[in-house]
């Protein structure tokens, strides 16, 4: 790589280490980087250089200086290595920079990846703890939060790693996964606060993630597997598309309907507004217009959400809870995109014994995947190279109409004679 | 890293628990809220079977964060929300205060610390994104540089309920797409085969692992000045990247090929019509930091588009189905071209099946 225009003329490697940096600044000029301070958004970088002048750590006017560098030359130079805590094998993101002889000060910049409490709620006292304990050890940047769901501790040395994890386990936080083992989960805010949430998909997170808690932190499968539960098929976690493990809150009776919400509703909105954005909108033709009103006809509903979107004072999700299960969600390496598909219909999840008969079923599938999948094969991947009707007798899961959009369209297979 | 002096046990906890982060209003309530209404851009309002109701103030965060802003969000939530808040997983952070009179004085706050209202309701929200340079191993961008540029573009839109829907945005800095398929997604796609450092390979590279990782079996072994390395074929590689994974000597990303391209149409509620995977509507858009001005105008064309366009409830994709594909790059003047085909596996499922045709 050629010589970047990058640091300018008072570069890392002039007057970085010593604590001085450029006249009485610390940080080191980054006329790229300070292009991002403009504009109304508020600017990750005006956020580094406030944090970097406060506590004048070298570690961040390295990462300033690095980076500066990568939109000289539009390349990345972190490489990966090994460094974890006592008795884990994951958790721990190492990063070491390719470019140290040019920024030494940022020769080390791992992060720490950390579980939060489901559906990222949080008090002040939780996150205050976090941010000193994370002042003391790293750098002071924090990624809230990272796509699998983590807390990012992002810039840490390799010599501190453990003191600042048992400081942050004594306190109740646990380091997340990584690699080919169980990963952290993400749920949305759930019954904690949404009038449409199905099941406490809180509680299930929390029971499923300690339940595989220890494949989480020395991971030994073919690849990653990950669980992300949402409340409603709204699916506000992106779980169809970014989870193996799909936990999507559903019912099973009619839609509740409140008819002095639905008139008032009416009143407010016209009955135009009724036909063009409920009744027309209903993918499967389930409502109708009835004397200036609505009528659902139970029987053709998908329990799509629509409707309940739409009219959330008038229409509530049925009585009978509980949760779908759709598995295979990736993205598109390498097999192209992957939409997870759905697996088991309804469970109940409502008493300690239901989540315990949810997570002997997603013991049994992982074992399935254990001995079935290739290395570096995600679950989705495997169920469509060796078959979803082979998957379901491994498993031991029947067979029903709502796993498949549609029966075959070729004849090309062994019927049982 | 066993250090003998260590005296803290681990307990491996999982997540961290949740009941006390709850507001005592929300632990009231718990799972018997009755419905929302949206009084305003950038706030909830839910009402619980009791009668209750709490308040959510919604505001936009740089998703790269640091203490001193963390801390700041706390001063908010103490002051404003007996120290409770939450995240949204598309990095927006949320106040919950019972008390309607906070909820005025917690927005000037919080827009005079620069932190928008907004993001919630029919408008475009914070854009799920990836690490890129400051952090990731493999990235061929900066997505938090990208996003930002984006969203002082989408500044008015993140504050107005003025979209037919929600619009979600995501920005990847490589094609395995971590920022997730989106109504409108930014990822990075190379256009040029990996070079071959094959000083490195040997020494950080298990070469059977890289052959296997090509989804094309493109890559080869073979030998070079008399030491084991890899080889490529061109003509059958398909620019994934997905060896670059495996083995870093396989250098595929560039600071010239690795372009951008834009998809839309990525929806994974299943609200009226069943979840959908994103099409390739732009391609070979340049890396272009710190500003990255020709992703910010595609984004904004199909976003103009759209705002114009679409009806009530209606998402991206779903917008782009009922006016068809012809109109949609008629519209947004964008361009197809014979790299949109799908030549991959199930391509045959993206052809028009039919003789529906528009004019």
């Amino acid at each position: 790589m050629e010589e970047a225009k990058g640091a300018g003329s008072c570069g890392s490697h002039q007057c970085g280490h010593s604590g001085g940096g450029c006249g009485d600044k610390f940080l080191n000029p980054t006329p790229m980087l300070d292009e991002l301070e403009n504009g109304p958004w508020p600017s990750f970088v005006g956020g580094f250089k406030e944090l970097a002048e406060r506590t004048k750590k070298p570690m961040l006017r390295g990462v300033m200086d690095q980076l500066e560098y990568s939109y000289n030359t539009k390349m990345g130079y972190w490489k990966g290595g090994l460094v974890t805590v006592d008795g884990y094998g994951a958790g721990v993101i190492t990063r070491y920079s390719m470019i140290k002889d040019k920024i030494p000060e940022a020769s080390e910049f791992h992060t720490m990846r950390i579980q939060p409490a489901p559906g990222l709620h949080y008090n002040t006292e939780m996150l205050r703890e976090l941010c000193d304990i994370w002042e003391e050890y790293g750098s002071g940047i924090i990624t809230l939060h990272g796509q699998t769901g983590d807390i990012m501790l992002q810039g840490i040395e390799q010599d501190k790693v453990q003191e600042c994890f048992d400081r942050l386990n004594e306190k109740g936080w646990d380091l997340g996964g990584a690699g080919a083992g169980m990963r952290t989960a993400v749920s949305c805010a759930g019954p904690a606060r949404c009038e449409q949430a199905c099941y406490d998909n809180l509680e299930l997170h929390l029971h499923a993630l300690r339940h595989f808690v220890s494949q989480l932190h020395r991971p030994e499968w073919n690849y990653k597997i990950k669980f992300k539960f949402s409340a409603c098929p709204n699916d506000c976690t992106n779980a169809i598309m970014r989870s193996d493990l799909a936990v999507i809150g559903t019912w099973k009776d009619a839609i509740q309907v409140e008819e002095p919400a639905v008139k008032e509703w009416i009143e407010k909105n016209g009955v135009d507004a009724l036909v063009n954005q409920v009744i027309n909108l209903c993918p499967t033709r389930a409502i109708s217009l009835e004397n200036g009103g609505m009528k659902i006809e139970s029987r053709d509903c998908v329990r799509c959400m629509h409707c309940l979107n739409v009219m959330p004072k008038a229409l509530s999700p049925g009585k009978e809870r509980g949760i779908s299960l759709l598995m295979g969600g990736k993205n598109t390496l390498k097999v192209g995109v992957n939409m997870g598909s759905l697996i088991i219909p309804f469970m109940k999840m409502e008493t300690e014994e239901d989540r315990e008969a949810f997570m002997e079923l997603v013991e049994e599938i992982i074992d399935w995947w254990d001995d079935n999948g290739l290395d570096h094969e995600r679950i989705g991947e495997s169920i469509e190279r060796v078959g979803l009707k082979q998957f379901l007798e491994g498993v031991g899961i029947d067979v029903d109409i709502n796993q498949v959009a549609r029966p075959r369209d070729n004849p090309y297979f062994k019927a049982k004679y | 890293m066993s250090s003998p002096e260590r005296t803290w046990k681990t307990i491996e906890s999982g997540p961290h628990t949740y009941q006390e982060a709850l507001h005592p209003v929300v632990r009231k309530n718990y799972g018997k809220w009755k419905y929302h209404e949206i009084p305003r851009p950038g706030v909830l309002k839910h009402v619980a079977e009791s009668g209750d109701a709490i308040y959510t103030v919604r505001a936009g965060t740089p998703r790269q964060d640091t203490v001193d802003m963390v801390r700041r969000l706390c001063e908010i939530a103490d002051r404003f929300s007996d120290g409770h808040l939450r995240f949204t997983v598309r990095n927006n952070v949320e106040f919950l205060t019972p008390n309607p009179d906070n909820v005025e004085p917690m927005i000037k706050e919080l827009e005079s610390m620069g932190f928008p209202v907004g993001g919630a309701g029919n408008c475009v929200s914070s854009v799920s994104h990836t690490q890129g340079w400051l952090h990731c191993d493999i990235p061929a961008t900066d997505a938090s540089g990208v996003v930002k540029s984006m969203m002082d573009t989408l500044y008015h839109e993140f504050k107005h309920m003025e979209m037919p829907n929600k619009v979600r945005l995501s920005t990847s800095c490589c094609s395995i797409n971590c920022g997730g398929q989106a109504d409108i997604a930014v990822v990075v796609k190379h256009t040029r085969p990996p070079r071959i450092n094959h000083e490195h390979l040997s020494m950080v590279c298990e070469l059977p692992k890289a052959v296997a990782r090509c989804p094309v079996a493109a890559i080869r072994p073979t030998v070079v000045d008399g030491k084991r390395s890899l080889m490529v074929d061109e003509a059958k590689c398909i620019c994934c990247g997905a060896c670059f994974g495996a083995c870093p000597a396989m250098e595929i990303n560039h600071p010239e090929h690795s372009k951008f391209a834009i998809w839309v149409g990525g929806k994974n509620s299943n609200a009226r019509s069943k979840p959908s995977t994103m099409s390739i509507v732009a391609h070979n858009l340049p890396n272009n930091p710190p500003r990255w001005p020709e992703v910010t105008d595609a984004v904004g064309r199909i976003l103009t588009a759209y705002k114009a366009g679409g009806r009530p409830w209606e998402r991206v994709g779903e917008w782009i189905n009922r006016i068809g594909w012809k109109r949609f790059f008629e519209e947004t003047g964008l361009t197809f071209d014979e790299d949109m085909i799908d030549s991959y596996r199930h391509a045959r499922t993206t052809f028009n099946q039919s003789a529906h045709v528009r004019f």
